[in-house]
């Protein structure tokens, strides 16, 4: 069970947290023109990278989104910081 | 004769007599026996029969890597299976039973099943499945396969307790070394937890005269009372499962038989592994005879429980440690002969081991104790991600590259002698590192010989010999996963603690790799067999799944409603305790006829607030919502971000920067977090804020032809006519002095008003409006009433009428996708191929004939005579206000087929149906806006 450090809660148990996304996503502007394999690209591809990952948890106990930066080979945890705009 | 118990000797208590059966027949033996040295001491000699062949099986050593002896064991009016003899302390009272042999283990019927060996070989459950029908031997198969029957009796009471702990040294393992880094690193002022899986501390001591020059029973004592002196927590009957994610250590702490196991889940600043080692067998033929064991295991017999397997015995070892096992038993006054082992060396004996052939001299004994070379026990430090080195010189895979915070030592790590494991307990008790010094051991390597005659078994429980491992090779399952798979090596209740260095050895050899190159296969927790009620402990009913419950709930009970669980809620399926069916439909009756109350408090209420609150609804919903104005409500659907229909409802706008949106009673919690996450990720949260007030409010749905005659009975200070309050359009008001919210909105598609107050005030609401309802013929109306009635007017409940591809446009919600300019969720994802593609599949109605009957949830459409499904019956209930069954559906471009005669076919059964507009109640629409 790992402990996950929330920016908000401090060190909690993996099961109070839920993975969101892979970090530094964005949001394609759907108002203009986007080709099939930009939106799919946006959908599904994930770069799923061997070693430090940026990623974005929700603490589902307080809702609070945040950054989590981990290994993933040693799942070493390496910080969080919280997902608000000055945060970023 | 063989087995027998010496007058003294072991750290048994001989003045506590224990009485017990096996197989029905009554034995004794003493307070601190296991099992297995009961009835090694009772001169039982076979305990049970292997898995496949049904071989008889005797004990083959004395703790965990014995596979042969499991039991299951009744004492009182509890039984439990799998119960290994091996590690389980004795009990008066207790009656064992031999597991996998009918009528008991030393007459075993299927017995006969051994004359088959050759059509059962490695890879035979893998090609029974393929050729000709597995249908042909399934019966046979599970009625031999399994250890045993489960008794079929509940244990309320046997729950296991689960604790969480930290501290900051665990050591594991209370052998010498284990006990001296304890010791030490209690001493110096850590938390140290000192586990251990026997009853008592000490370990290999028993087997030795003296440490430091003391009496090995009065230094383990001083080294005991030492740690507790230092605050040390010793646990006994411990084992040290596995080591899980961020080195969470899973620990099973057994106490006795009648009270279930303890689990903890311990996070520890540091781990030092003292976990020992065991001894390998040797492979050749018929070395699964009753009475050929483990060297070490019979020198541990005696230490412990001053048992000897029988006085005269055979010793074959290969490895300087026998010495010190063959002491012991020495001096117990055995009468050892020493033979080197061979490689044409056969066991003999009928009902169990008589002796060994020898490069062709018979030589006789009772019993015959192998020695193969001892294997640190490294799994721990494989679960918490160690690497493994192989020792050409100890024959063995030692501890290598370690994870952070973990040292091994001791016979762990491949530090045999004592004097040494000591040294190495003191310096990682200080946390000192340490380079593992040189050995005295020596060996002689011995693996398995392919091409050798007769059947040599390498895994006893499972049956697999040496030619399983040859027949695996050559049908090109070489990898050591591969050959666990195909053969079953190392999948018995051992975990391949006996098998597998032997299995992987004689694979090394068929190909003529080193054995380092092979590897072993993974090693994963539990290191032995956790029972699943450690795991689920409290975790279960209410402690597991709370219920929501509604602030009603006792106003329900009071009108016998039937309180059931319906998306984590606790609500009245129906009310009246006897004939449901006859119940439900007198409800949706009723409603229809004349008017209904409904507790819709379990619907969602989540309140997005703020100056960007009109943008982010807007954003969230399929619909326009920016045009809503204060006081109207809109109906919408969420996407996920693919388009897919995540939930729907009814989303109020009570002023410019505050919306309310009703969602699905089951699905409120993951819309709450859907909608932080988009609020949180691509906005400002400053300037949106969300709050879920599902359980602050309570909301009683009046609907039926005469709602508003009812409505009119809480005198509310406004017009409730349908010119003031028209459809989807609400008002705030007050009423006992509290705020009240009165909405025209339906679920049932017959006139309805929502009538929502502070949680707290719905009994006051209830008891004006349940004598209301009575007063103007009506009744109450319980959820399944409820489903009947939406169904009739072809409203969808999400998750039942739709499924992970249905997309707005199959619903026949069209317009967003068409004209909605401004960016929405999941918008991009409407206008793919797959989205615009024929042959989705969009929701309709289904018409029987006259007379016909109910048509089965999840019956698939097809064409008439056909097979190929055309979709599925999402939701089909009985009409009592219609007269006929109705069901909903989604079919294969179902919009454009009404009218279409095509069958529903279930279960072999096919009903002949019409596709029809799923809304078969007032389709105009002058019930619902009068
Ligand atoms: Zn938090």
């Amino acid at each position: 069970m790992q402990v996950f450090p929330c920016p908000f809660c401090g060190p909690r148990n993996e099961t109070e947290f839920h993975f969101a996304a892979e970090a530094g996503k964005v949001r394609p502007d759907t108002t203009q023109q986007i080709g099939d394999a930009d939106w799919a690209t946006y959908l599904h591809a994930q770069r799923n990278e061997k070693g430090t990952v940026r990623e974005v948890w929700m603490h589902m106990t307080c809702a609070e989104l945040f950054i989590l930066e981990r290994d993933s080979v040693t799942m070493d945890v390496l910080g969080s910081t919280a997902l608000r705009k000055d945060a970023t | 004769m063989s087995g027998l118990r010496l007058e003294s000797g072991g750290q048994i208590d001989r003045k506590r007599w224990l009485s017990f059966t096996f197989d029905g027949k009554a034995y004794s033996g003493f307070a601190g026996d296991t099992l297995a040295s009961a009835l090694l001491a009772n001169g039982v000699r076979i305990v049970g029969r292997s898995f496949k062949y049904h071989r008889p099986r005797g004990v083959w050593s004395s703790w965990v890597d014995d596979p042969n002896a499991i039991m299951t064991v009744r004492l009182g009016d509890r039984e439990l299976p799998n119960v290994s003899a091996a590690t389980t302390l004795l009990e008066d009272g207790m009656e064992l039973r031999a597991v996998n042999a009918w009528p008991n283990a030393r007459y075993d019927v299927k017995g006969g099943l051994d004359l088959f060996h050759r059509f059962l070989g490695a890879g035979f459950y893998y090609k029974t499945f393929i050729w000709p029908d597995w249908h042909l031997f399934e019966p046979a198969i599970r009625k031999m396969a399994g250890l045993g029957p489960v008794n079929a009796d509940v244990y309320d009471d046997y729950v296991s307790d689960q604790l969480n702990a930290s501290c900051d040294t665990l050591v594991v393992g209370g052998g010498p070394a284990g006990l001296v880094a304890a010791r030490t690193a209690a001493e110096r002022g850590e938390a140290v937890w000192l586990v251990e899986d026997h009853a008592s501390l000490g370990g290999s001591a028993a087997m030795l005269g003296h440490i430091d020059g003391t009496d090995h029973a009065a230094w383990v004592q001083a080294q005991e009372q030492a740690i507790e002196v230092a605050d040390g927590r010793i646990l006994k009957q411990t084992t040290a499962y596995g080591i899980y994610d961020h080195a969470m250590v899973g620990l099973l702490e057994k106490r006795g038989f009648a009270q279930p196991p303890r689990r903890y889940r311990l996070r520890a600043g540091r781990i030092i592994m003292a976990t020992g080692a065991l001894d390998r067998p040797i492979t050749f033929g018929n070395n699964d005879l009753p009475g050929i064991m483990s060297l070490q295991g019979a020198a541990d017999f005696m230490a412990r429980y001053g048992v000897l397997p029988a006085r005269k015995m055979i010793v074959m070892a290969n490895n300087a440690a026998a010495d010190q096992a063959c002491a012991v038993l020495d001096q117990a006054g055995a009468d050892l002969r020493h033979f080197a082992p061979s490689k044409t060396m056969s066991g003999f004996g009928s009902r169990g081991v008589e002796g060994v052939s020898i490069d062709g001299y018979k030589r006789t004994a009772n019993a015959v104790l192998v020695s193969g070379g001892l294997t640190p026990l490294v799994h721990l430090w494989r679960h918490a991600g160690g690497k493994l080195d192989w020792c050409e010189t100890r024959q063995a895979f030692l501890p290598g590259y370690g994870p952070k915070n973990m040292q091994a030592i001791g016979a762990a790590n491949g530090t045999f002698e004592v004097d040494k494991a000591i040294a190495e307990g003191t310096a990682a008790g200080k946390g000192l590192s340490f380079e593992r010094p040189s050995t005295s051991y020596t060996l002689t390597p011995l693996w398995p010989q392919p091409g050798s005659k007769g059947r040599q078994w390498i895994d006893f429980q499972h049956d697999v010999t040496l030619k399983d491992v040859e027949v695996a090779a050559r049908e090109n399952y070489v990898s050591v996963e591969h050959l666990k798979r195909y053969t079953t090596l190392g999948m018995a209740a051992d975990q391949g603690k006996t098998a597998n260095m032997a299995g992987l050895a004689a694979m090394a050899t068929i190909q003529g790799r080193p054995i380092p190159e092979v590897g072993t296969t993974t090693f994963r927790p539990p290191f032995v067999p956790v029972p699943i009620e450690a795991f689920h402990g409290h975790h279960g009913k209410q402690l597991w799944h709370p219920v929501k419950r509604l602030p009603l709930e006792a106003e329900h009970r009071v009108m016998n409603g039937a309180l059931r669980e319906y998306g984590g809620w606790l609500r009245p399926g129906w009310y009246g305790n006897d004939d449901a069916e006859l119940h439900i439909q007198a409800e949706a009756l009723l409603a229809r006829q004349t008017v209904a109350l409904f507790d819709g408090s379990s619907l969602g209420k989540i309140a997005v607030m703020g100056p960007d609150a009109e943008a982010f609804v807007n954003f969230v919903y399929y619909n326009t919502i920016k045009t809503l104005k204060p006081g109207e409500m809109r109906y919408g659907l969420m996407l996920t971000e693919r388009g897919i229909v995540k939930d729907d409802g009814v989303i109020a706008r009570l002023g410019p920067d505050h919306f309310l949106i009703s969602c699905s009673s089951s699905h409120t919690d993951s819309v709450r977090t859907h909608l932080e996450a988009w609020r949180q990720d691509g906005n400002d949260p400053d300037r949106i804020f969300i709050h879920d007030e599902t359980q602050s409010w309570a909301t009683l749905t009046v609907t039926g032809p005469r709602a508003r005659d009812v409505v009119a009975s809480l005198g509310l200070p406004l017009d409730i006519g349908a010119a003031a309050l028209p459809h989807m359009t609400f008002q705030e008001t007050q009423w006992n002095d509290h705020p009240l919210r009165i909405a025209r909105v339906s679920f049932t598609g017959d006139l309805s008003f929502e009538i929502s107050v502070p949680a707290r005030q719905a009994p006051a609401l209830w008891a004006v409006l349940h004598p209301s309802i009575k007063d103007h013929g009506g009744g109450l109306l319980g959820i399944e009433a409820l489903s009947i009635l939406r169904a009739e007017k072809g409203y969808i409940m999400i998750g039942k009428d739709t499924d992970g591809e249905t997309m707005p446009h199959d619903l026949g919600f069209t317009v967003p996708r068409a004209k909605k300019t401004a960016a929405y969720l999941g918008d991009r994802s409407l206008h793919t191929a797959v989205a615009n593609a024929p042959g989705r599949k969009q929701l309709v109605g289904l018409k029987v004939a006259d007379g016909g009957a109910m048509i089965p949830t999840g019956a698939h459409i097809v064409l008439p005579g056909k097979s190929s499904s055309q979709g599925y019956v999402t939701s089909s209930y009985d009409s009592p206000y219609l007269g006929h069954p109705i069901a909903l559906a989604i079919v294969t471009d179902g919009a454009r087929r009404h009218g279409e005669a095509v069958e529903a076919w279930h279960d072999n059964r096919r009903l002949p149906v019409t596709i029809c507009a799923p809304c078969v109640f007032d389709p105009t629409g002058e019930k619902l806006h009068a």
